[in-house]
């Protein structure tokens, strides 16, 4: 018994939960969407998550490299963040822009702010963004869905929102079909149910709390409501689920407050109920994440808990 | 509403073991500083026999405590050790005849008032036995203000895995404890006295209420299994609803708080007159054969507690004093058992390896576990840039470095030790601040 002994500072035991299994626990719950995309979009989904996976860790393996920092890519961070942006791209995308967007989100939006944990924005909204302004033509041509064809012809159509800001509710698929997720739009965000399935298991397993979903997806319903649109049809369209339970809650991009979630979760639903109702583009919930993103600072300040002091006589 | 926490394993495999008593040691290690306050001063030297309960150090000053052998024996020398904590301290190395006889000047002491209670303490050697380690009869001079306290808190939260000690006292010595109370009715004047428990332990509740059923102003108090419970300003707050103030003490609130395993010992220190000499611990670990509940005299090396609970299964890998928690780790094995160790914890290479720290993600884990409601993610970039006003805005003083934020953190940043460094930039930001403005006037 003459061996060195650790010395350490308390504490000396540790939750098992590390950032890795975090990942590992998003990964799972995306897991319900992919499926969804693959059933209703057919097999090139599954092509355009592999490649924006497989580039998201290429890009930030090379960049560590070039930068010689350490090697991240263990931490499970940019399988997610390609898999979110997959699903926030439309099936048809060419791979070459799906690869830009990539590199965009790992490189430009993460890794140069920092790396984990110090991107002030979301990397997958940002970089669907960047796709969107850059190639509006391809990353708008959205495949009508055809459920259980793994090989369909392309025949595009408009999504739901696209038909709501014309004007054309006749048109509008049924509330089941948008639910289940056979509509058109993106990848991994026609389907609420794959998606609440997702969700739910992110929150039994605590990697995110109910503040920002429940403010998020309310504020569109209250909103909708008061505005007499169609609440059901505008819960489940669009990238809203996606977002509520995915993209709004990530970690470094928004506050970690509890009310600072909260008010996160209800500015994006404004913002996003603003550019629907009365913007120029369908679709208002990326510009709402990163709108949201930038007041993250300002949000967290103003709700930070009160430490307790007690009365203290000066 | 409670104060927050977290959930830890308890791994209280001790809890229904009765403490045993163990050989004697050959030798013991005896440091005079087991107490916060000055070190206390030796009275004894090399070559004079020493019996149980038997002064080898007086208090030096009015914060600190004396000190009395355990054992019977010759004093080996008068050396220096250097503390776990990394500071130098006196110590005194006594070797044992394993006859155990007993001092005459261990004498019921003569207690009538509270001045002669209190003095009866202080004599005692008896500190906060919990942990912190702070001289009990401080505690108990408040006599300029009779009203000063309406209420006494008996800690036997024990939050800590592992550590059943505790438990054991309100198990095995129930009518020391309410002893205790009744000496604390006599003197102190207080009328209420709440006994928090933790709910992990039911058959050391169900005692407790027996016996508080019987008597008047005791209540116990169940408390969630929640970690850290058993931390002063948790438990004041989670048993009283009352709120100790920053850098205050539990008296501010009227409140006097009280380990269980002290308070026993002093109702049979004025019963015995037998000094604070001997120690229930709990030695565990996934690194210790057979976990089990001793007593020991105080001074014992580690080394030998190990052997009395079977030796190691497993080499260890890391030691502490304490829990897992806040438990301190021990440089090396022959590092005594103090006044104020309540567990010996070994744990193997498997469950002392350090986990790898990644960087910080934001989730936020840390603020909403922090049951002071403290943001260590904050307090650790104010730390690095050196910014003592943020660190003030951020009240890092009021950390109570119980441990929440590490143990949640999924990164596994070292989040207590950097709140240790930023209080103590803020300790000294603040002392220059002060000198600033007196050299001003």
């Amino acid at each position: 018994m003459n061996n060195k002994l650790i010395s350490a500072v308390s504490p000396h035991f540790h939750r098992p939960r590390t950032t890795r299994t975090i990942m590992l626990d998003v990964i799972i719950a995306l897991m319900p969407a992919v499926i969804a995309a693959i059933i209703f979009f057919g097999w090139r989904s599954l092509l355009v998550c592999a490649d924006c996976v497989a580039v998201c860790i290429l890009a930030e393996w090379g960049f560590e490299k070039i930068c010689k920092k350490e090697n991240t890519i263990g931490d499970l961070s940019a399988v997610v963040t390609g898999l979110i942006l997959a699903l926030n791209l439309p099936v048809d995308v060419p791979l070459w822009q799906a690869s830009l967007g990539s590199i965009i989100a790992i490189v430009v939006v993460k890794q140069l702010f920092g790396g984990i944990g110090q991107n002030f924005a979301n990397p997958a909204a940002t970089a669907r963004i960047i796709l969107m302004t850059a190639f509006s033509g391809t990353m708008t041509r959205w495949a009508v869905p055809q459920a259980f064809n793994l090989f369909p012809d392309t025949t595009t159509g408009a999504t739901p929102l696209a038909l709501m800001t014309k004007g054309e509710t006749a048109n509008l698929p049924s509330y089941l079909d948008m639910f289940l997720g056979n509509t058109g739009g993106c990848l991994g965000e026609t389907s609420a149910l794959a998606l609440i399935l997702g969700g739910l298991y992110l929150l039994f397993r605590g990697v995110i709390t109910w503040h920002t979903p429940v403010a998020f997806i309310g504020t569109v319903a209250l909103m909708s409501l008061v505005c007499g649109q169609d609440v059901p049809a505008q819960l489940l369209s669009g990238g809203l689920m996606i977002a509520a339970f995915f993209m709004a809650t990530d970690y470094a991009s928004s506050p970690a407050t509890p009310w600072g979630k909260i008010i996160f979760g209800v500015g994006c639903g404004l913002i996003t109920i603003l550019i629907r109702f009365w913007g120029n583009f369908p679709e208002g919930v990326s510009f709402s994440l990163l709108i949201m993103n930038i007041l993250t600072p300002y949000i967290e300040k103003l709700t930070r808990a009160k430490p307790l002091v007690g009365e203290v006589d000066e | 509403m409670k104060l927050k926490g977290i959930h830890v394993p308890h791994k209280k495999h001790t809890a229904d073991m009765p403490p045993v008593r163990i050989p004697v040691p050959k030798l013991v290690t005896v440091p005079m500083s087991m107490h916060i306050g000055r070190p206390a001063k030796p009275v004894v030297k090399r070559g004079d026999t020493v019996k149980v309960g038997q002064l080898i150090a007086e208090a030096d000053g009015y914060i600190s405590s004396p000190v009395h052998a355990g054992v019977s024996g010759k004093v080996q020398k008068i050396d220096e050790m250097v503390t776990s904590m990394g500071a130098k301290v006196p110590c005194i190395v006594i070797e044992t005849d394993g006859l155990q006889e007993v001092s005459e000047t261990v004498q019921p002491p003569d207690v009538h008032d509270l001045q002669s209670f209190v003095d009866a303490v202080r004599q005692s050697g008896s500190v906060g036995l919990g942990g912190a380690g702070f001289p009990t009869f401080v505690k108990f001079s408040f006599n300029k203000d009779e009203n000063a306290a309406d209420a006494v808190v008996i800690n036997a939260a024990e939050c800590e895995p592992y550590i059943t000690s505790d438990t054991r006292t309100l198990l095995d010595r129930t009518d020391d404890v309410f002893a205790g109370i009744a000496l604390l009715k006599k003197y102190l004047k207080v009328k209420r006295y709440v006994i928090g428990i933790e709910a992990n332990k039911p058959a050391a509740i169900q005692k407790a209420q027996e016996l508080a059923a019987k008597t008047d102003g005791v209540e116990v108090h169940v408390l969630p299994a929640v970690y850290p419970q058993g931390g002063e300003k948790v438990l004041v707050y989670n048993t009283l609803g009352r709120l100790i103030p920053k850098g205050g003490l539990p008296l501010d609130v009227g409140v006097v708080v009280i380990n269980v395993t002290t308070l026993a010992f002093i109702a049979k220190y004025v019963e015995t007159g037998m000094p604070l000499v001997e120690k229930c611990i709990t030695v565990d670990g996934s690194a210790v054969r057979e976990p089990k509940n001793i007593i020991v005299p105080i001074g014992t090396s580690i080394a030998d507690v190990l052997e009395s609970a079977g030796g190691c299964k497993a080499a260890p890998a890391k030691v502490l004093y304490g829990g897992p928690m806040m438990g301190i780790a021990v440089p090396d094995l022959s590092a005594p058992i103090l006044k104020n160790t309540n567990a010996i914890i070994a744990m193997d290479a498997r469950e002392a390896a350090p986990p790898k720290t990644t960087a910080c993600i934001n989730c936020g884990a840390c603020l909403t576990h922090c049951p002071l409601r403290l943001d260590p993610r904050e307090i650790a970039r104010a730390y690095k840039k050196n910014a003592p006003e943020d660190l003030q805005t951020l009240c890092v003083d009021l950390c109570m470095e119980c441990g929440c934020c590490s143990y949640v953190c999924p990164a596994k940043r070292h989040l207590v030790q950097t709140n240790k460094l930023a209080k103590a930039v803020l300790r000294e930001y603040n002392a220059a601040q002060k000198a600033k403005k007196e050299g001003a006037k």
